[in-house]
């Protein structure tokens, strides 16, 4: 990156020369780039194809008659469940945000992003506290109703398949909220403006004109969602739901079947392929949607909701807020403080500064990857390309601890191929180089949070026209200097959300980072479930306050950045 | 712009790398033994602490509780760790299949540790055992004597509660019905204990526990040390109303015994550290270290004449059942796949 910083001074004696060899040469190797980075993405795949390969199909055999046909119904219906409640919330809330002016607009715009900051584990944790026998809610029932056992009233398990649609939903809206409350922000003044100068009411223009346009940020946020759900163990496990990723784990612990739990994770991943395939295709439509959008950035008057109707727009922002941030803040917030002073401890700031350093270098070195990779798509136009990218975003919705199978083994393999060569020529060994530094960590971010840059600078990109790179390098621009000087610049807020999300997400990963780690490296989150492994994550409060803090200040930043300013 | 992001995550990385590398390499020189363990480090903390006062060893630990075979696998001649600490013998005896441990050949172990909780070649070794009894309400159930048998009686429906039957706890005991019965008697067990379940599995001991105490259960499975950590703990108060709720039933207890399991210890195949390792087993395997242990976790010490805790002492006398602790890792994968077959996790059907 630094080599490029020098582009500038040689770009006026390259400026006059016609596109000439250097150019077209930079196009190839730009593809090839592409694919290097595709393959090593995809590797942690590769090998978990090759560990199912290796066994025999007897667990699968047997899963087909007993858990397999449950756990999937159970999968899907989570995944239906998570997607439309999701979709819904995140739908409507962006809606009123965007259109509507009320009471408190302005502070819903950016805390709607709040839960995003809560891990699911640290979210099913809280929940099952506050909403189970004796959480608050319950008690204030008992206390009320002159109750003593549970048999004696009805109260919601959060326990439960519809516990966990609702537990796993309340985090993960944000992803739909804040794709569709860009879209709208950019997108829709003039058809809005349009559609009231021909007389229409607001719902039937949210129904008719904003929803199909919305389509794609909507299934963009919904898959990201429904991915993060599929990966899901931290939740599941502590919410007691059978999902097919739960069996992948009980065939591999416990019947000691790493291919047979393999050939379940491809299962799987097959679901995820194609969610992302629809993702895709539901944002096919969009680009011709947004060339046409693209120069009516007017501002748009928001329709002021007066008295009750205002109020109603507000409750409806104020609720999953409350839920989604203001219960875990609230439980976590308890234990801190009761818990005080335990917890406060420099083991906590190593974690901390670990975390940091971690997610920061995961976040740049993924955004990087991911711009060569959705450039070239760009550039290069060939189906193969796109796939081959498409692949390399599965990584997203893998179980962790499946990804650092995926990338411990073939690295472990070839740490042990080096220090065998240095042993035999040398006589010296250089143990394991990789595996042992913790690179592997920000390695697992890297293929785990490529999904969520892609898409992002994808989006990013789409709102460029083409004809910008061709003529910049009409201009004698080379690729990577259209990339770098032309590109880049516009698409800085693509990148910056980008950058936060991988941040964020790579703050709160917690599976991959116990596995690889090694040892005195401790993160955050990895500090937080020593603590909830054994049903005392009381004594992390603090860490896991800690954990969703450092979410929060990214989380503003995005919308802040995605919204530009509003 | 660019610059600063480049410089940065230059120095961000650097200092990953670098804070990692000093990490990897200080492992080199001092005397010490490195630890993959699957209980958690601040649990095992006191006794390493021990350790390290007597003999100036110290002691890295690393809490892995998911994957640690594999990884060790992996990392093949080049691994780090010495010694493996684990709960459950199915991890222990998994360890050993999977040839990431070493037969370890010490007169100061084998004189401390009986030889039915060590592997016979040496490759494991017991240090605290863990009975897995019934947890049954104090209003709600009036007997003082249980059997596992009896809990597949349909007296019980709708009145029991456990965690997940794929969990290892879980899975031990019902190797060991497997091993006492056969597979089919068994399986008729285990589809009766899942006719009288009060709600689908969740939640982990402590939380069947709390069950009684809501009055969702009159019966829940847990093991022992639980009943200890709700007693105690002062951070939570509730917990130890939870406990008071309960009272403990040592199934079997007029028969072949209660399932018990262990916690334990292995040599790793690759230790760089051997000599030093050896010497924390040892010390692991001592009185003075097996006191600290058993009243750190509340468990039962394995060496015989240790007194446990005296909280562990009020849980009643435990007469535990001596089937071979290998018949029951035999037994294990059947028992997750039976586990799977009558849909057990699944809840009553109703």
């Amino acid at each position: 990156m630094q080599q490029r910083t020098s582009e500038p001074n040689t770009k006026f004696v390259r400026g006059g020369s016609n596109r000439s060899s250097p150019s077209s040469m930079l196009g190839r190797p730009l593809n090839i780039i592409a694919l290097i980075i595709a393959l090593l993405v995809t590797l942690p795949l590769f090998a978990l194809v090759a560990i199912a390969a290796s066994g025999t199909t007897d667990s699968l055999s047997k899963l087909v008659h007993t858990v397999l046909p449950t756990a999937t119904q159970t999968t899907l219906l989570l995944l239906l469940g998570v997607g439309v409640l999701t979709a819904v919330i995140g739908t409507m809330c962006a809606w009123l945000v965007s259109f509507f002016d009320f009471p408190g607009r302005k502070v819903f715009s950016w805390a709607l992003m709040l839960p995003l900051a809560v891990p699911t584990y640290i979210a099913a944790y809280s929940f099952v506290e506050y909403f189970s026998f004796t959480g608050p809610l319950q008690e204030v029932i008992r206390a009320v109703g002159g109750y003593k056992s549970i048999k004696e009233y009805w109260f919601p398990e959060i326990r439960s398949l519809p516990g966990t649609i609702f537990t796993l939903s309340m985090v993960l809206y944000p992803y739909v909220y804040i794709s569709v409350r860009a879209l709208f922000h950019f997108q829709s003044a003039r058809l809005i403006e349009s559609a009231r100068v021909l007389g229409m009411r607001q719902f039937p223009i949210f129904l008719r004109v904003l929803l199909p346009l919305a389509r794609p940020a909507i299934v963009l946020g919904v898959t990201l969602a429904m991915m993060e759900t599929i990966n899901d163990i931290g939740a599941i496990e502590y919410l007691g739901i059978q999902t097919l990723t739960f069996s992948i784990f009980s065939v591999w612990l416990n019947q000691n079947d790493i291919a047979g739990a393999a050939q379940l994770a491809l299962i799987l991943l097959l679901i995820v392929f194609l969610l992302v395939s629809l993702e895709r295709w539901a944002r096919r439509g969009r680009s011709f949607v947004e060339h046409r959008m693209a120069s009516s950035k007017t501002s748009y008057k928001k329709m002021e909701l007066k008295g009750q109707s205002g109020w109603v727009a507000a409750f409806a922002c104020v609720l999953p807020i409350t839920i989604g941030f203001g219960i875990p803040m609230t439980v976590l917030g308890d234990y801190t403080i009761a818990y005080y002073p335990y917890g406060f401890d420099d083991n906590l700031l190593e974690a901390l500064i670990t975390s940091l350093a971690l997610a920061s270098a995961a976040a740049i070195i993924t955004v990087f990857l991911a711009l060569l990779l959705t450039y070239a798509v760009r550039e290069s136009k060939s189906g193969l390309i796109a796939v081959i990218v498409r692949i390399a975003s599965v990584g997203y919705a893998v179980p962790g601890t499946i990804i650092a199978l995926g990338i411990f083994l073939p690295i472990a393999m070839f740490d042990n191929f080096v220090d065998g060569i240095f042993r035999q020529a040398f006589g010296i060994s250089t143990g394991l180089l990789i595996t042992g530094s913790g690179a592997t960590i920000i390695y697992a971010y890297t293929v785990r949070f490529m999904a969520m840059a892609e898409g992002s600078l994808d989006g990013g990109f789409k709102k460029i026209p083409q004809q910008l790179d061709s003529a910049a390098r009409s201009l004698g621009r080379t690729t990577t200097g259209t990339l770098f000087e032309v590109l880049l610049p516009l698409l800085r807020p693509a990148v910056a959300t980008a950058a936060l999300l991988v941040f964020v997400d790579s703050i709160k990963e917690l599976s991959a980072t116990i596995m690889l780690r090694p040892f005195g490296i401790n993160t955050l989150a990895t500090y937080v479930y020593e603590y909830a492994s054994r049903a005392r994550i009381e004594e992390a409060g603090f860490a896991s306050l800690i954990i969703v803090a450092t979410g929060v200040i990214p989380v503003i930043l995005i919308t802040k950045t995605a919204l530009d300013g509003d | 712009m660019r610059k600063s992001i480049a410089t940065k995550s230059t120095l961000m990385a650097a200092a990953a790398f670098s804070m990692a590398g000093l990490v990897a390499s200080s492992s080199a020189f001092a005397a010490e033994v490195n630890i993959y363990s699957y209980r958690q480090a601040d649990l095992i903390a006191p006794l390493l602490d021990a350790f390290t006062k007597e003999t100036g060893i110290t002691t890295n630990v690393l809490f892995l509780n998911k994957g640690l075979v594999d990884r060790v696998k992996a990392e093949g001649e080049n691994s780090p760790v010495d010694v493996i600490f684990t709960v459950d013998i199915g991890r222990l005896s998994g360890a050993k299949a999977n040839g990431i441990t070493q037969p370890v050949k010490s007169e100061t172990i084998d004189a401390n540790i009986p030889t039915e909780y060590r592997d016979p070649e040496g490759h494991w070794f017991g240090l605290t055992t863990r009975g897995r009894v019934v947890y049954a309400s104090v209003d709600r159930v009036a007997q003082d004597t249980i059997t596992y048998e009896e809990l597949a009686d349909p007296k019980w429906k709708g009145k029991i509660c456990t965690r997940s039957g794929q969990h290892q706890y879980n899975i031990a005991l019902f190797a060991s019905m497997i091993a006492h019965h056969g597979e089919a008697e068994a399986e008729k067990w285990l589809t009766g204990l899942k006719n009288n379940l009060a709600r689908k599995p969740d939640g982990n001991d402590r939380a069947q526990a709390k069950g009684i105490f809501s009055g969702e259960c009159d019966l829940g499975l847990g093991n022992t040390y639980y009943v200890g950590l709700m007693q105690t703990n002062e951070k939570k108060p509730e917990q130890k109303e939870w406990a008071k709720s309960m009272k403990i039933l040592f199934p079997n207890n007029e028969g072949r015994g209660t399932h018990v399991n262990i916690s334990g210890m292995a040599l790793a195949k690759n230790a760089p550290h051997k000599t030093e390792a050896l010497k924390l087993m040892e010390f692991l395997s001592s009185g003075a270290a097996q006191k600290i242990y058993g009243e750190q976790v509340f468990e039962y010490p394995i060496k015989p004449g240790v007194e446990p805790s005296d909280i562990v002492k009020g849980f009643g006398k435990i007469k535990p059942d001596t089937l071979s602790l290998n018949e029951i890792a035999k037994f294990r994968k059947k028992a997750s796949e039976l586990v799977d077959k009558v849909g057990y996790n699944n809840g009553p059907s109703s």
